[in-house]
Order: structure tokens, then C-alpha cells, then sequence
């Protein structure tokens, strides 16, 4: 099994949710991150108070698929993501050792 | 409260029929129209609501979310702490008869609100004109309220509560009470008329002497800065129609002191502190600009047409420093901001408040667009010149504001630049029309301007430096990172 961690414009989420959906992912877990890459932040002025926000908002994917299908769901989600823009964020794939379903106590590819 | 009070005349009789030997010798004792009643009850609970929950939420909005509680408690704790006192104690210092020392303090006569009852009057500016004492009492409390809740933006974030309210219940008591008294113990405008219209049937020089007699009584026991005292003054009273000196300026100097002497915040100049929520501060500047038609506007005491143009020049001169702040913020640093338009529309306010019932509409809006570019520079430039952390800008925009208001009031109040020109109660053949005098006008407002931040800029430094060594005025470095809401009060403002 392998991990899917995507790091992605906020706005691509739906997208990708419905992307991953139709290729049988059954399931993925999305946290609200801040980060910074190649994309820089922006200014912001109160009255005399000037601040470089130097991280922008972004949000992070994870999902958990069988090995022979990291590939395609890697693709997947570099298809949907990408604007050409810079800031459309990175893919990291990590391998995962153990997988339970709470529920059933089913394990491994069948907990996925 | 305003109260410009007569210049040619030589001191007035303090403001409180209830102490005065005799009463008003009008025809029948006076009694208050409902319309003013109505109208200055009115105006005391707009202005409560300028300081709960309009300052509140406009501060509150702008620090950080770990210290909203700590803000809107300790504005609304000053509420209720100075409502107590000002019942106790403090109307009665500030307006009450202090006898030989009345040019700079009132007395106890009317402390626990003795003598003053549901039957007692109070003039206006209008002889014959008379409104509740109570109403005059409870309109001036809220005015007592909001002038120390002012202080608190500037070393907000990182202040103790218990610093803020032991230092918060002696500035009143010592700061407040007395300019208050200074700038707004005025004489009883019946007292002048009656002694000058006795002097005008006057025939004999013994009767024309005991009539000037009691002109020169009605004049001079009033504060010094009311009846121009002071020997350089020369009988002309300083200008003040709702408080930019009593208020602003005056909790603007206290500000900056206590921003000064607490020190600045941690990560100051390094970490950003941007405001939690500007939709808050929004709605409290919104609050601020309503309830202060009841501070200007009520001033006048009664209902009548200097009311309304209190009220206008409250809407015009605070309209064009809204705009004004836009505009130069645009110009000069790309973008207009809500929080630089609030800040103008809060600036304007400031700017007209002495001069509400003495300035003509034009000449409001020009002060609206004088205000803002200066309050501007002062937040900006002057405060990262010198790296004080005002936190929240009361020295930039209350000072400031208030010495450009008080200044403009003395050039505004001229009828050739549209002003309602001076009263003299002597007067009474030419409908009490004064004579303006710019020279000596602006030296009484520069007095003011000066006394103020001469007695708020020292008194507060003493009382914060016994604060600070009784108690400590700072929260420990951890207690301030981890935000006063769970430091001080062991809540947080928010819980999600």
C-alpha cells in the first residue's frame, strides 16, 4: 500500500474528490495547511503596520491506495490540479506498512 | 458637553442650580420640556452605546483573537467601575460647587447624588431653559465611561487587568474629574442674563454696582479654562462643545504615556499582528459614528436648531475624513483600506467634537478633511519613526485628532467662516451676540490644548508608575503569548 500526500490549491479540492471517486478511491483525508514554495505571499498594510505573508493558504490530500495503483492515482491528481500556474503545489508518495478497518478489524488491502 | 460660555464676562456661576444661593429669578421656576428630556436621555444612551459595545467591538476587532476578551471585558468592567464612582463621587467633583477652589475642582455637596432628585433642574444654554438634573448627571456619567475606555487601545495586548483597573479607577479620580470640571463648570446662563438686566434698569451707580456685582460673581466661579481664568486668558473661555480636550486629547496623552511606560508588545516590529477581524471593528465604528450624534448632538442639552447642527456636523465632517483617509491611503500607498476608512470616519469624529455646536457645516467638512491626512501621518510615519507601539492608535488618532479639532474650533467658531460666532449672556439687547476675537480665541484653545496634555500626560505617568510598583503592569512574557483572555480571565472569546 502507499500513502498519497498532495499538497494543492484550495479551489481543486471538489475536483479532485470527484476524480478520485470515479476511480474507486474510496476514501481521503483533507486538512487546511499554509506552505510556501516557488509562489511568494503578498503584502498586507494595516494603518502604519506593514506584513509580508510569506505562506499561503493550501490544502493538503491523503489517501491510502494499493501499490499497483499509486501511479494512476498520482496521475490523476496531477491532471486534475495543475494550472500551469506557479503554486500548484507537490505529490510525495510513501510507502505504508499497515492498514485496519476500525469497524471490521479487516486488514491491509481489504481495510482500504 | 459643550459650554463655551461667555468671554466678555468674567467667570460664570457653576453649572448646578441646585448649590446656587439663589435661584433663577426668571418668571416661575422653569420647568424641563419633555422634548429635552426626552432628547437628552436619549443622547446618554447613544453614547453608552459608543462605548458598549461600539469601542468594544472596534478595538476588540483589531487585536489579536487570543485578547478579544481581554478587551471587551476591561471595556466594559471601565463602564460599569466609572458609573459607580461617577455616582459616588465624581458628578459632584466635576460639577459640583467647590467653593474657593472652584476655578479647579468641584466639591462633595453633591456626592451619593445629594440634593439632586427627580425635581432638580439643571440649565441649558438657552436662559429660561432648563432639563432634568438627573438627565444632565446620567448624560455626563456616560461621557466619564467612554473617555477612560479610550486608553486601553493604546497598551492593549499587554496589560494586566488588574493593572488596567486599579490604574483606570485613580485616572478618573484624578485626571478626568478635574479637567472636566476645568474645561466644563460654566456659569448659569440665567444668573447673567437676571444680573444684566438688572444692571440695564439700573438708575443709581450703588444699583448699577451691586448688578455688576453679580455679573462678575456668575462669571468667575466656574472652571479655569471654561471662563478663561487664567491671566493670559483674559476672560476668554476656551471652546470646547462635547469633549475633544476633556476626552480626546486628554485619553489620547494618557494612551501614549502608558504605551510608552508598559513598552511595546512581544514580537513587536517583528511578528505580524494583524487585526482579528475587521468585520467587528467595522460594526463598532459603525456603532461609534451612531452613538456619537447622541455625544455631539446631545451636548447642546436640549433640542432646539443648534442641536440639529450639532448633529449635522457630526454626519458631514465625518463623512469627509472617511473620504479623505480613502483617498490619501489610495493615493499614497496604493490601496484603500476598511481599516483606513473606518480610522477616517473615527478621526473625523474625533476632529468635530469640539467643534459640533460652534463650527458651520462647510466648516466641518473642511475640518473632516484636514483630520485625516494628519492622523494619517501620525500612525504611520511619525509612530515607526519613533517605535512606540500605540497599539491601537489612540495617541494617533484621539490626540491628534483632538488638538486639530480644538485648534480648528477656535478658527471655526468665526460666523465670517460660517461659525455661530460667540455668546455673551451680557448682551442681552443683542441676543447675546459676543465679539470674536481670534487672537485671544486661540490662545484659550491652545490653554486647553496644553492644560490637558500638561495635566493627563503627567498625572498618568504618576499613577502608572505607582501601578506598576504596587502591582506590576505587565503579564509575564508567557502569560502574553499565550493571550490575556487565559491569562487574565480564564476564558477565550472564542471556542472553535
Amino acid at each position: 500500500m502507499k500513502l498519497v500526500i498532495a499538497i494543492i490549491k484550495p479551489f481543486k479540492l471538489d475536483e479532485v474528490r470527484d476524480a478520485l471517486t470515479a476511480v474507486g478511491v474510496s476514501g481521503l483525508t483533507v486538512t487546511e495547511v499554509k506552505g510556501y514554495g516557488r509562489q511568494k505571499g503578498h503584502t498586507e498594510i494595516y494603518r502604519g503596520a506593514e506584513y509580508a505573508v510569506k505562506f499561503i493558504p493550501k490544502i493538503k490530500v491523503e489517501v491510502v491506495v494499493p501499490a499497483d495503483q499509486a501511479q494512476s492515482v498520482v496521475r490523476i491528481i496531477q491532471d486534475t490540479t495543475r494550472t500551469g500556474q506557479i503554486g500548484d503545489g507537490k505529490i510525495f508518495v510513501l510507502p505504508v506498512d499497515q492498514a485496519l478497518r476500525i469497524r471490521t478489524g479487516e486488514t491491509d488491502a481489504a481495510a482500504l | 458637553m459643550s459650554l463655551c460660555l461667555p468671554r466678555c464676562v468674567k467667570g460664570a456661576a457653576i453649572l448646578a442650580i441646585g448649590l446656587l444661593a439663589a435661584p433663577p429669578a426668571l418668571a416661575g421656576t422653569p420647568t424641563p420640556n419633555p422634548g429635552d428630556t426626552a432628547w437628552m436621555l436619549t443622547s446618554s444612551a447613544l453614547v453608552l452605546m459608543m462605548s458598549i459595545p461600539g469601542l468594544a467591538l472596534f478595538y476588540g476587532g483589531l487585536v489579536r483573537s487570543k485578547n478579544m476578551a481581554s478587551i471587551l471585558t476591561q471595556t466594559f468592567t471601565i463602564v460599569a467601575l466609572v458609573g459607580v464612582l461617577w455616582t459616588l463621587y465624581g458628578y459632584s467633583l466635576a460639577f459640583g460647587d467647590g467653593g474657593s477652589l472652584n476655578a479647579v475642582i468641584g466639591g462633595l455637596g453633591k456626592a451619593f447624588l445629594k440634593g439632586v432628585g427627580a425635581d432638580a433642574v439643571a440649565p441649558t444654554f438657552t436662559p429660561g431653559h432648563v432639563i432634568p438634573e438627573l438627565a444632565y448627571f446620567v448624560f455626563q456619567m456616560t461621557f466619564a465611561m467612554i473617555t477612560p475606555a479610550l486608553i486601553i487601545g493604546a497598551f492593549a495586548e499587554r496589560m494586566k487587568f488588574s493593572a488596567v483597573f486599579i490604574f483606570i479607577l485613580l485616572w478618573v479620580t484624578v485626571v478626568y474629574f478635574p479637567i472636566a470640571h476645568w474645561v466644563w463648570a460654566v456659569a448659569d446662563p440665567n444668573a447673567i442674563v437676571d444680573a444684566a438686566t438688572e444692571l440695564a434698569a439700573a438708575t443709581t451707580d450703588a444699583a448699577k454696582q451691586a448688578a455688576q456685582a453679580k455679573i462678575d460673581a456668575a462669571t468667575s466661579s466656574v472652571g479655569w479654562l471654561a471662563g478663561g481664568l487664567a491671566p493670559w486668558m483674559k476672560g476668554v473661555g476656551a471652546l470646547d462643545f462635547a469633549g475633544g480636550t476633556v476626552v480626546h486629547i486628554n485619553a489620547g496623552i494618557a494612551g501614549l504615556v502608558g504605551a510608552l511606560m508598559v513598552g511595546k508588545r512581544i514580537g513587536y516590529g517583528k511578528e505580524a499582528l494583524p487585526p482579528h477581524s475587521l468585520t467587528l471593528s467595522m460594526v463598532g465604528a459603525s456603532l461609534l459614528w451612531v452613538g456619537w450624534f447622541g455625544f455631539n448632538a446631545g451636548s447642546n442639552l436640549e433640542a432646539n436648531g443648534t442641536t440639529a447642527l450639532a448633529f449635522v456636523n457630526t454626519m458631514v465632517a465625518t463623512a469627509a475624513a472617511s473620504l479623505s483617509w480613502l483617498l490619501t491611503e489610495w493615493a499614497t500607498k496604493g490601496k484603500p483600506s476598511l481599516l483606513g476608512l473606518i480610522s477616517g470616519a473615527v478621526a473625523g469624529l474625533v476632529a468635530v467634537t469640539p467643534a459640533s455646536g460652534f463650527a458651520g457645516p462647510i466648516g466641518s467638512l473642511a475640518l473632516g478633511f484636514i483630520v485625516s491626512p494628519i492622523c494619517l501621518f501620525f500612525v504611520s510615519k511619525v509612530k515607526n519613526a519613533l517605535g512606540y507601539d500605540d497599539a491601537l492608535d489612540v495617541f494617533g488618532v484621539h490626540c491628534i485628532g483632538g488638538i486639530t479639532g480644538a485648534l480648528g474650533t477656535g478658527l471655526l467658531v468665526n460666523p465670517a467662516l460660517g461659525g455661530v460666532g460667540i455668546t455673551d449672556y451680557t448682551a442681552i439687547d443683542k441676543a447675546y451676540a459676543g465679539t470674536y476675537d481670534l487672537v485671544a480665541q486661540m490662545i484659550a484653545q491652545g490653554t486647553a490644548v496644553g492644560a490637558t496634555l500638561l495635566w493627563s500626560g503627567i498625572g498618568s505617568a504618576i499613577l502608572y508608575k505607582v501601578v506598576d510598583l504596587v502591582i506590576g503592569l505587565r503579564p509575564a512574557p508567557d502569560q502574553e503569548r499565550e493571550g490575556l483572555d487565559i491569562a487574565d480571565h480564564g476564558e477565550r472569546a472564542y471556542n472553535y
